[in-house]
């Protein structure tokens, strides 16, 4: 028999007014343990998203950077051609250490899905693409060997919709030419799982394209100035330089923006149940006015009933707490769902990424909180006269 | 044999003051209470009962006079005793009944007997079995109050009281809540009690209750008219 059994049944006392109370408690977790870890998810994504495109820098014809930066992200095409004669340009700068040139071309194709669909071909160079992307892993075959073959590697959501394995052909709506697949990677987790590869001279051939890019990787060598080699790239006509690290933080400054005011919620969700819990507990404490009073007549310090109903509020906001952040983890995929519904650009990968960490600090929270607003219960609790508490129970 | 002197009550006087009127809630009250001794404190409503019963139970401060329980002087007239100082005495000397008995509903009775154990260094679950056992509720320690009878609840309130083996056990109106029947069995085990040492000090209206006590104290504008 202790202060905390005693405290953990009174909160058994009106069982559904404590489960609302915790009810919001948990929901205010939940919402904190989501949102972090969604700030967290997102983040993370993004960051591993960038740094799988294999390369820091990205020249694009002229036109919006971001636009072009997301639609390389997102696996789309590019919005203009630049002449292929860049590559030895760039490869003069002594920072670079590889170029990959990308021409990537969309195609409409009537037999996908119900009303048709863009099928989208990416044409990369046989000897630097695969180099710079060495995660890519196949479940079948392997890379084309030169860049004039009829052959192409699918990413593994593109075999799936595609219905194809190693071996099989493929026609190229609209041009009437037949392509192999030569290889089908596993699943990476980014916007390479969607696409499909051809050879460079391939796709140029094919599309008309000849001596054309949308787009050229440059991978910088390590410890090199970047800033210097994309001011010497910016001087370049008719292209323009897409720093993947500025890409990087001008998303996060805009999701960081965001997050300032999802936070806000969550503070104000934090602030409506910790008024919750309050109004809960000093009704408890004003029910139980006499019982309190002859707790005290039997010897109790006030010190002794303010860490009972104290223990209340911490079991309350504990159970709460611990309630809403296992809600976090099991509705992460659906949450996950939500966000990328209404998102305009979502990295691959786990949006919402609750850990260990995140979780301390939101049940921290919650309870440090909890504990906050017990505080004015407790000490009216704490004050109560045994005398007064006993004769207003007696005019009752 | 001579018996020990418990309470020893000196002039006793609690006035306070309501808008510009002083009330003279106990005026001058002097009486003495022997070990196993019974007091029933009879009177009016509004006759200052309960209020000497409080000050003898260090629930409430006298304005005036002295008053030592057990042998030890818990009011000498030249301060007041704070709030922490009159809880210790209390915890040490007395057990308190009440007309409504105050058990916490979601505690069994065993738990109820032993809450001033959740407080302090208080004797556990042995004595609390001794104590049920006394009053004839061994078999029900594990029940809720929500189950037990009127009288059943009072002397699990009885048994509350003794758990730290007071002195003094006070009563207000300790049969107040109950019928003709469970009054004679609270009336057997409080006399019980006076054979074990214990000094009983109750309100009462009830006259057949109070004239059971060893003495009779009836008090009437704040003053002591018989005993």
């Amino acid at each position: 028999m202790n202060v905390y059994s005693i405290a953990y049944k009174n909160l058994l006392r009106k069982k559904t007014r404590t489960a609302l109370t915790a009810g919001g408690i948990m929901l205010s977790a939940w919402v904190l343990a989501t949102l972090l870890g969604f700030n967290r998810g997102y983040q993370q994504g993004l960051n591993r998203d960038i740094d799988n495109m294999g390369f820091q820098v990205l020249l694009t014809a002229k036109g919006c950077p971001y636009e072009a930066a997301t639609l390389m992200l997102k696996g789309g095409t590019g919005l203009r051609y630049m002449p292929e004669a860049v590559v030895k340009t760039v490869f003069k700068n002594p920072e670079v250490e590889k170029v990959t040139p990308m021409l990537m071309h969309g195609v409409f194709d009537p037999n996908k899905g119900e009303n048709g669909a863009i099928a989208a071909y990416l044409g990369v160079d046989a000897d630097s693409f695969p180099s710079m992307k060495p995660y890519l892993e196949f479940k079948q075959g392997g890379w084309f060997k030169d860049n004039t073959a009829m052959q192409a590697v699918l990413g593994y959501e593109a075999a799936e919709l595609e219905t194809r394995e190693v071996g099989d052909k493929m026609l190229i709506p609209g041009v009437d030419k037949e392509i192999t697949v030569v290889g089908v990677l596993k699943r990476s987790g980014t916007q390479d799982d969607g696409t499909i590869f051809l050879p460079i001279t391939t796709v140029q051939n094919i599309f008309n394209r000849k001596g054309m890019l949308t787009g050229l990787g440059i991978k910088v060598k390590r410890d090199a100035d970047i800033a210097a080699l994309e001011n010497r790239l910016y001087d370049l006509p008719d292209v323009q330089v897409v720093s993947m690290s500025q890409v990087k933080s001008t998303i996060m400054n805009l999701v960081n923006s965001a997050r300032v005011i999802v936070m806000g919620i969550a503070g104000i969700a934090l602030i409506i149940a910790m008024a919750g819990v309050i109004n809960t507990i000093l009704m408890s404490v004003m029910e139980r006015y006499a019982e309190i009073g002859i707790i005290k007549s039997m010897g109790a310090m006030p010190l002794d009933v303010f860490k009972m109903i104290w223990m209340e509020t911490a079991l309350l906001c504990g159970f709460g707490g611990a309630a809403g952040i296992g809600l976090a983890f099991v509705t992460a995929r659906l949450a996950e769902a939500g966000v990328r519904y209404f998102l305009p650009f979502a990295p691959h990968g786990a949006l919402v990424a609750i850990d260990a960490r995140i979780s301390g600090f939101a049940f921290g929270l919650i309870v440090a909180g909890g504990l906050l607003s017990g505080i004015y219960p407790a000490w009216r609790a704490a004050r109560v006269r045994p005398l007064e508490a006993i004769r207003i129970e007696g005019e009752q | 044999m001579e018996k020990d002197l418990v309470i020893s009550a000196k002039d006793l006087r609690k006035i306070y003051r309501r808008g510009s009127e002083e009330v003279r809630a106990v005026y001058g009250v002097s009486f003495e209470a022997y070990a196993g001794e019974m007091v029933a404190i009879i009177g009016p409503s509004g006759s200052g009962k309960t209020t000497l019963l409080n000050m003898i139970g260090c629930l409430d401060n006298p304005s005036s006079g002295t008053l030592s329980v057990g042998g030890r002087e818990v009011f000498g007239g030249r301060k007041e005793l704070s709030e922490r100082e009159l809880t210790l005495i209390r915890r040490e000397l007395f057990g308190y009944v009440f007309q409504k008995f105050y058990l916490i509903p979601t505690l069994t009775v065993e738990e109820n007997i032993m809450l001033p154990g959740a407080f302090y260094r208080a004797p556990g679950a042995k004595a609390a079995h001794e104590v049920m056992k006394l009053l004839g509720i061994e078999r029900r320690y594990n029940h809720l109050p929500g189950e037990l009878s009127g009288g059943e609840m009072q002397r699990v309130a009885i048994a509350r009281a003794l758990i730290n083996g007071p002195k003094v056990v006070l009563a207000d109106e300790p049969t107040g809540s109950l019928d003709s029947k469970r009054t004679e069995e609270i009336k057997g085990i409080l006399r019980d009690l006076t054979r074990q040492g214990i000094t009983v000090v109750m309100v009462t209206h009830n006259l057949d209750l109070a004239r059971s006590a060893d003495r009779l104290l009836e008090i009437r504008d704040g003053k002591i008219h018989g005993g």
